[in-house]
C-alpha cells in the first residue's frame, strides 16, 4: 500500500507536468464540449442538447483518458526502456500497474467534475439524477477502457505511431457511438457497427444514470457488454504485454 | 560463496545458439569484465543474470538466488545499468532518486548518492535537460540508490568522449571502494584493462579466455619485432625475442644495413583480444 501511494504520487506529478498529456487527455474533451455545445441547441430526440452532449463527452473522455492515455503512456515508457528498468527493482509489477490505473481513474474523475461544472455554468446542463450510479458508471467505464488500453499497448509496436493509432480507434468509435451528437441519420451499416462498440453501451449506461436517474442494475445487459470488452483487452494484455522494448531487437 | 556462479549456461533464439555453455564465477568485491564484440553473447548473459531472460540450460546463481524466477529478495540487492534505457524526462534528478529509493527496503541517502555520482549541481534540473554523460550518471545513481551488493554495468561508457569515460571510470573505482561487486560488459579493451580485476573474453557464445588482464597478455607469444626493409614493413611474432633480435642485428651489421624503424613491443590486451575474436566472427545475438 505504501508502495502504491508512492508510485501514485509520482504518476500524478508526471501527468500534470506533461503539457501534451494534460492538453490531449484532460483539456480536449472539455474543448469539444465547449465547441459542440455552441453548435447544438434546443432538444436532441426530446432531451436538452447540452445534457446529451455532456453524457456523450463523458463517454468520449473515458475512452480518451483510459484507452488513449494509458496506451500512449505504456507504449512510450516501454519503448524508452522505463518499464524494463523498473522490472529489475523490487517494485512488484502488479503494484506498478495498479498505481498507473488508479492515477488514470483520478484524472478521469477530475475531468468528469470539470465537464459537469462546464455544462452547469456554460450551458445550464442538468446535474446527475443518480449520483451513486453516476460514480459507479465512471469507475466501470475507466476499468473497461483501461483494460482495452493495456490490451492496445500490448499490440502497438512503436512509440512513434501510438498516438495516431489510438486516435484512429477512438475518434471514429466516439462518432459512431453518438458522443458528438445524434446518430439517427447514420447509414444502416454504420449503425450495425456501432452496435458492437463498447462506447455505445457505456453511453447507454451514462445516459441512464445521469439523465433518467436509473439504477445501474437497470442496464445489466449494457454493463455486461462493457465489461466483456474490458475483459477482452485484459486477455490480450495477458498474452502479449511486454516490459521490454519491442522495436529494438537485441 | 561466489557473488555470481554460472555453469554451462545455454540460450538459443530459434536456430541460433547465442550461448553455448558459458562458465565463470565472480567473487564478492571483484570487478569482473565480460569482454567481446557485438553479438558475442555479452548482453544475453547479463540479461539472464539480471532476470530479464530465461536460460535454456545450465546452472546460474546470483547472490545465492536463481535469477530465473527474478525473486524480489534478489531485486532488493542488485543494481542495474542497462545499455539503453531512459528515465522519466519530466522529473528532476533528485525526484528520480527519491522515486527509486522508495522501491527498496533499505535505501541509501538520496543526497549522498547524488553527490557520489557527481550530479549535486544538477540536483533540481529536469532529466530532459541533462547531457548524455549526465544521464548515464543518473542511471548509475538510480542503480545505487537501493544500496545493492552487486551492480551490473552493461557497456556503461559507450558513446562517451574520452574525458567523460575517464570520469566514469573514477566512479566505478569509487564503487569498488564501497565494497560492491561489479559485473561490467564492454567492447572497449582499455576499459577492461583499466577497471577489471578479471576478464572473460566471450566470442560466438563461448568463453575463449579468462583471467586477469595481465594473465591474458602474458598467456600469448612474448613479443613482436617490427622494422622496415626497403620500405616494406616486416613483423615477426616470437616467444624468443632476444635470440631473434640478436640474429637480425647481427645480419644487419654484417651487411652494413640499418634496421629502419626497429621496434620491439609486448602485445597489449587489444592485440590479444583481436587475435581471440578476429579469426571467425559468427553471428550471435
Amino acid at each position: 500500500m505504501r508502495l502504491l501511494l508512492h508510485q501514485l504520487s509520482f504518476e500524478q506529478r508526471i501527468f500534470w507536468r506533461s503539457r501534451e498529456a494534460a492538453v490531449f487527455v484532460f483539456v480536449f474533451p472539455l474543448l469539444l464540449y465547449a465547441l459542440l455545445g455552441t453548435v447544438y441547441s434546443g432538444d436532441i430526440d426530446g432531451v436538452p442538447a447540452e445534457d446529451v452532449l455532456l453524457a456523450g463527452l463523458l463517454g468520449y473522455g473515458a475512452a480518451n483518458t483510459a484507452l488513449g492515455g494509458l496506451a500512449i503512456t505504456l507504449v512510450v515508457r516501454r519503448e524508452a526502456g522505463v518499464l524494463k528498468r523498473l522490472r529489475s527493482t523490487p517494485l512488484p509489477p502488479g503494484t506498478y500497474l495498479a498505481a498507473v490505473l488508479v492515477s488514470t481513474l483520478l484524472v478521469f474523475v477530475l475531468q468528469s467534475a470539470a465537464l459537469l461544472a462546464l455544462g452547469r455554468f456554460a450551458f445550464g446542463a442538468s446535474a446527475p439524477a443518480n449520483w451513486l450510479g453516476f460514480a459507479g458508471a465512471i469507475v466501470l467505464g475507466v476499468a473497461c477502457f483501461a483494460g482495452l488500453g493495456v490490451g492496445a499497448a500490448s499490440l502497438i509496436r512503436s512509440a512513434e505511431g501510438v498516438s495516431a493509432v489510438v486516435n484512429v480507434i477512438i475518434l471514429p468509435m466516439a462518432f459512431l457511438s453518438g458522443s458528438f451528437g445524434p446518430t439517427r441519420d447514420l447509414p444502416a451499416l454504420l449503425h450495425e457497427l456501432a452496435d458492437v462498440l463498447p462506447l455505445t453501451y457505456f453511453l447507454e449506461v451514462v445516459e441512464g444514470v445521469y439523465l433518467d436517474g436509473d439504477s445501474l442494475l437497470a442496464h445489466l445487459a449494457a454493463l455486461a457488454v462493457v465489461a466483456g470488452w474490458g475483459a477482452f483487452g485484459v486477455a490480450v494484455a495477458w498474452r502479449r504485454f511486454a516490459w521490454t522494448p519491442r522495436s529494438r531487437a537485441e | 560463496m561466489s557473488a555470481i556462479s554460472v555453469r554451462g549456461l545455454r540460450k538459443s533464439y530459434g536456430a541460433v545458439e547465442a550461448l553455448r555453455g558459458v562458465t565463470f564465477e565472480v567473487e564478492p568485491g571483484e570487478i569482473f569484465g565480460l569482454l567481446g564484440p557485438n553479438g558475442a553473447g555479452k548482453t544475453t548473459t547479463v540479461e539472464i543474470l539480471e532476470g530479464y531472460r530465461r536460460r535454456d540450460g545450465g546452472e546460474v546463481s546470483v547472490l545465492g538466488y536463481d535469477p530465473g524466477d527474478s525473486p524480489r529478495a534478489l531485486r532488493e540487492r542488485i543494481g542495474v545499468v542497462l545499455q539503453h534505457s531512459e528515465l522519466t524526462p519530466l522529473l528532476t534528478v533528485r525526484e528520480t532518486h527519491i522515486l527509486f529509493a522508495g522501491y527498496y527496503a533499505r535505501p541509501r541517502d538520496v543526497d549522498e548518492v547524488i553527490e557520489l555520482v557527481g550530479l549535486a549541481e544538477k540536483r533540481d534540473a529536469r532529466v530532459k535537460t541533462l547531457s548524455g554523460g549526465q544521464k548515464r550518471r543518473l542511471d548509475l545513481g538510480v542503480a545505487l540508490v537501493g544500496d545493492p551488493d552487486l551492480v551490473f554495468l552493461d557497456e556503461p561508457t559507450t558513446g562517451f568522449d574520452p574525458a567523460a569515460r575517464r570520469s566514469a571510470w573514477e566512479l566505478v573505482r569509487a564503487l569498488r571502494a564501497l565494497g560492491k561487486t561489479i559485473l561490467l560488459t564492454t567492447h572497449y579493451l582499455d576499459e577492461a584493462q583499466q577497471l577489471a580485476d578479471r576478464v572473460a573474453v566471450i566470442r560466438a557464445g563461448e568463453i575463449v579466455e579468462l583471467g586477469t588482464p595481465a594473465d591474458l597478455i602474458g598467456a600469448t607469444r612474448g613479443a613482436e619485432i617490427r622494422y622496415r626493409r626497403d620500405g616494406e614493413e616486416v613483423v615477426i611474432a616470437t616467444d624468443e625475442p632476444t635470440a631473434v633480435l640478436h640474429r637480425l642485428t647481427e645480419e644487419a651489421l654484417r651487411a652494413g644495413r640499418e634496421l629502419e624503424h626497429l621496434e620491439v613491443r609486448r602485445p597489449t590486451l587489444e592485440d590479444v583480444y583481436l587475435e581471440l575474436v578476429d579469426d571467425e566472427l559468427e553471428p550471435g545475438a
